[in-house]
């Protein structure tokens, strides 16, 4: 409760920030819904190919995924050391978040390019479309969420983030939890239902 | 939660009341926020009844020529997105904005900045997609934009998207609105401020929040995946491509049936404030009246394809959407019912709001029973694309809605300016209304189960029609007349000055337990609450009526600073969508950049920007 001290009563006990953080992603969820539902109504609906079996490299994506995942992992140890107000583990596990997200998004960046050498494209079919406007959007989410924590990190090097406010960190660690989520839903959706 | 003492000196001339256009941008008081979504509101709902009277005039005779059919079709469209997006979400949002903190004993919402954000946002919006008239390309697809009639083939011009990227960003207002408001009633409630004793009006907000939050996101991906298809040369709704148009109507109505909750649930909550107090009597079966309101919502996400009958669904499909349409009539019933249940036996005061109030309850019933109809498949068949349909969701759009707002006003204006409408002005307003309205809209029903279409410019003569259509015409002029009378009692009463007591209607509420109109923090010191009518107990346990409360001093009390990032982050909004409108042209990615970069810097700023949220 020491992180919340210096919040003003809230009729819930939850920080408003916190509530609002909270409420945001419920609205999110109807969000990412909508888009996978999209991309599993004009799944096999394309006309023309590349069709997904013939043009997705699963490990790459694997490896991506892994790093989305562990990143989930290391911004709890980084939240938890900033309200222990252990600067080192704090900073540290946040620096390797961010790496987390940097290199998903480098993968990103990459399969796009190599999806677009191979002919696919938002306009070529329905696949192209619907993939490019899913996983584009989680990867701007991705993308947002980095800037938002590199910062928090800032922040933190210049010490303005102390356990008292440790909520200011928590709101952009709920946030990444969230897009990785959506990601954990996309992968097997999308990359191994590829039929 | 905000007595703490100041820490910096000055502190008294931080609450001096502050005025001038800076102020106004500025402003982060939700008080002023909740008038200016207000204004706004209705200076576009005088623009959305324009273009309804422009069609009204249009259709007086058969065969006329009074505007082109191209002209035609953007007006009904834009009177339809006006009225829904421009109109009736922004005047409920004056009411939350206004009345939810003074309902449920708070100093603010839970973010006021976010709040200011929200409104400029939508104000932009609206002003982007009026600005279409200018350029001679206002949407013309209908409000609910059906592809592949809103597509690049069938729309070419830059119509459909102004309407796409307007409706985009009053999305995104009424998103962010969304969290503050469902926030801010549950987080900012006054000590003994129970969920289960909130008032109405707040209950039915709140509600509302949820459905904002649960399908705007959902219009969202649908006006995306249009604007990929227009700007980009995707194939999502393009048969061509392998695209079904059947989607966009599926996404389109999974938000567009839970929107016609938003325009409604604000209004039950209005009737709900205003019948106890002008029946003396309690609200009748207040927790079914809230246990209703959470199953409409929760129906309302399941019957979105009855928007869709004609589209061929099949026989199951369209059993379990009817079935499911027709479950909706049951909590609306109790409500109608604990409406007039409050009424029965009460002390009736016949002031105008609650004159509004009763035609809302009668106008309403009859919209809601031809929803009904509606519901049956077979039927609904036979209607579809006709005046009856035009005559059902007026009756709850207008007879409900408007009905219920227009009551909202006369019953909360004193509280809001400092000063009483009239009175006699106020109920020839009513009688005009509600004549014109019937006038109008009744004869609707018969030419179109007579087989009237809906959105055809003009008709033949020798079909039936034309006495009946004459008639609406000059229903629709009284209509409109109703508001002239409205602005001539607005004009008069704020010329007049008779200042309004804190409490003229004997309110149940806590907003009539302080001064007409609100100091800037509401509350000398946050009330504690005891009950369902915290007001009308305070009063009966002190005796009857109580002194005029005095104007007190709001030195100690910390209030949140004015900001204009806000404004800032909205202008940054707008310049990304007039940017994205750009994108091809030679400075496209620049201007896209530039517009990114504003709004980021405006982003940045309001987060660092010193700040208490008081």
């Amino acid at each position: 409760m020491d992180a919340h001290a210096l919040h003003p009563a809230t009729s819930t006990g939850i920080p408003n920030r916190k509530l609002a953080i909270w409420t945001f992603i419920g609205s999110e969820c109807l969000f990412f819904a909508s888009l996978i539902s999209v991309y599993l109504v004009y799944r096999g609906k394309s006309l023309v190919g590349p069709y997904p079996a013939e043009i997705f490299e699963i490990p790459l994506v694997t490896v991506g995924t892994a790093l989305l995942l562990f990143s989930s992992l290391f911004v709890v140890l980084a939240l938890n050391g900033c309200e222990q107000g252990n600067r080192k583990k704090f900073l540290g596990w946040l620096a390797m978040t961010i790496l987390c997200g940097i290199f998903f998004i480098g993968m990103q960046v990459y399969e796009f390019t190599h999806f677009y050498h191979e002919g696919l494209t938002m306009q070529k079919n329905l696949f192209g479309a619907s993939f490019f406007t899913l996983t584009g959007f989680h990867g701007t989410h991705v993308t947002i969420g980095v800037i938002w924590l590199i910062s928090i990190f800032i922040e933190g090097v210049r010490g303005h983030v102390p356990p008292a406010k440790a909520l200011n960190f928590e709101m952009s660690a709920l946030y990444w939890h969230f897009v990785d989520v959506v990601w954990i839903v996309i992968f097997p959706v999308v990359y191994l239902m590829n039929k | 939660m905000a007595t703490s003492v100041l820490d910096h000196a000055g502190a008294v001339g931080i609450h001096a009341e502050k005025t001038g256009l800076w102020a106004w941008i500025t402003t982060v008081d939700h008080k002023k926020i909740g008038i200016l979504y207000g204004a706004s509101a209705f200076i576009f709902f005088l623009i959305g009844g324009l273009e309804a009277l422009i069609i009204r005039w249009q259709l007086m005779k058969p065969d006329n020529n009074f505007v082109t059919p191209e002209f035609y079709n953007q007006l009904f469209t834009m009177h339809g997105t006006t009225m829904i997006f421009l109109a009736v979400m922004p005047l409920s949002a004056m009411f939350f904005n206004f009345f939810i903190p003074l309902l449920i004993g708070a100093r603010d919402v839970a973010f006021p900045r976010l709040n200011a954000f929200s409104f400029w946002v939508f104000l932009f919006g609206g002003l982007f997609l009026n600005s279409s008239f200018l350029f001679n390309a206002a949407p013309n697809g209908g409000w609910f934009g059906y592809a592949n009639l809103s597509s690049k083939q069938y729309s070419p011009g830059l119509n459909m998207d102004f309407w796409a990227m307007g409706l985009q960003i009053l999305g995104i207002a009424s998103l962010a609105a969304g969290v503050n408001f469902f926030v801010t009633i549950l987080n900012m409630r006054a000590p003994g401020m129970k969920l289960i004793r909130m008032p109405m009006f707040v209950w039915m907000s709140f509600i509302t929040q949820l459905l904002v939050l649960l399908s705007f996101p959902v219009i969202t991906v649908a006006l995306i995946l249009l604007m990929f298809d227009r700007l980009f040369g995707t194939n999502f709704f393009v048969p061509a491509g392998g695209g079904d148009t059947i989607l966009w109507q599926h996404l389109f109505w999974v938000f567009g049936h839970p929107e016609v909750y938003i325009l409604i649930l604000p209004a039950f909550g209005i009737i709900s404030e205003v019948l106890p107090v002008f029946s003396r009597k309690p609200l009748f079966g207040y927790t079914a009246m809230v246990f209703s309101g959470c199953f409409i919502a929760f129906l309302g996400f399941g019957v979105w394809s009855h928007h869709m009958f004609s589209t061929g669904m099949g026989p199951i499909a369209d059993s379990v959407f009817s079935l499911a349409t027709m479950l909706i009539a049951i909590p609306t019933g109790v409500k109608v019912f604990n409406w007039m249940g409050t009424t029965w036996g009460g002390s009736i005061q016949m002031k105008t709001p609650m004159y509004f109030a009763l035609g809302f309850i009668a106008m309403f019933i009859m919209g809601g029973l031809s929803g009904v109809m509606h519901s049956s498949a077979p039927a609904d068949l036979q209607q579809t694309d006709t005046y009856f349909v035009v005559a059902h969701f007026h009756y709850v759009l207008f007879g409900g809605s408007i009905f219920a707002l227009v009551s909202g006003a006369y019953y909360w204006w004193p509280k809001m300016f400092g000063h009483m409408l009239d009175e006699g002005l106020g109920k020839v307003h009513f009688w005009l209304m509600l004549i014109g309205f019937n006038l109008t809209f009744f004869p609707m029903h018969i030419v179109g189960l007579e087989g009237m279409p809906r959105r055809v410019y003009t008709y033949p003569a020798g079909l039936g029609f034309e006495s009946l259509n004459r008639l609406e015409t000059i229903g629709s002029l009284i209509l409109g007349f109703s508001f002239l009378v409205f602005i001539f009692n607005v004009i008069k009463s704020a010329l007049s000055k008779v200042p309004a007591p804190a409490d003229p209607w004997n309110g149940a509420t806590l907003e009539w337990s302080i001064p007409s109109p609100p100091q800037e923090f509401n509350f000398p010191s946050i009330p504690t609450v005891h009950g369902r009518d915290p007001f009308w107990e305070e009063k009966r346990a002190r005796g009857g009526k109580l002194p005029e409360p005095a104007r007190v001093s709001g030195a100690g009390i910390h209030l949140p600073d004015p900001s204009y990032w806000p404004f800032l982050a909205a202008v940054g909004v707008l310049l990304l969508f007039i940017a994205l409108m750009h994108h091809d042209s030679k400075f496209g990615p620049a201007y896209i950049f530039a517009a990114v970069s504003v709004l980021f810097f405006s982003i940045f700023n309001w987060v660092f920007e010193p700040f208490h949220e008081g």
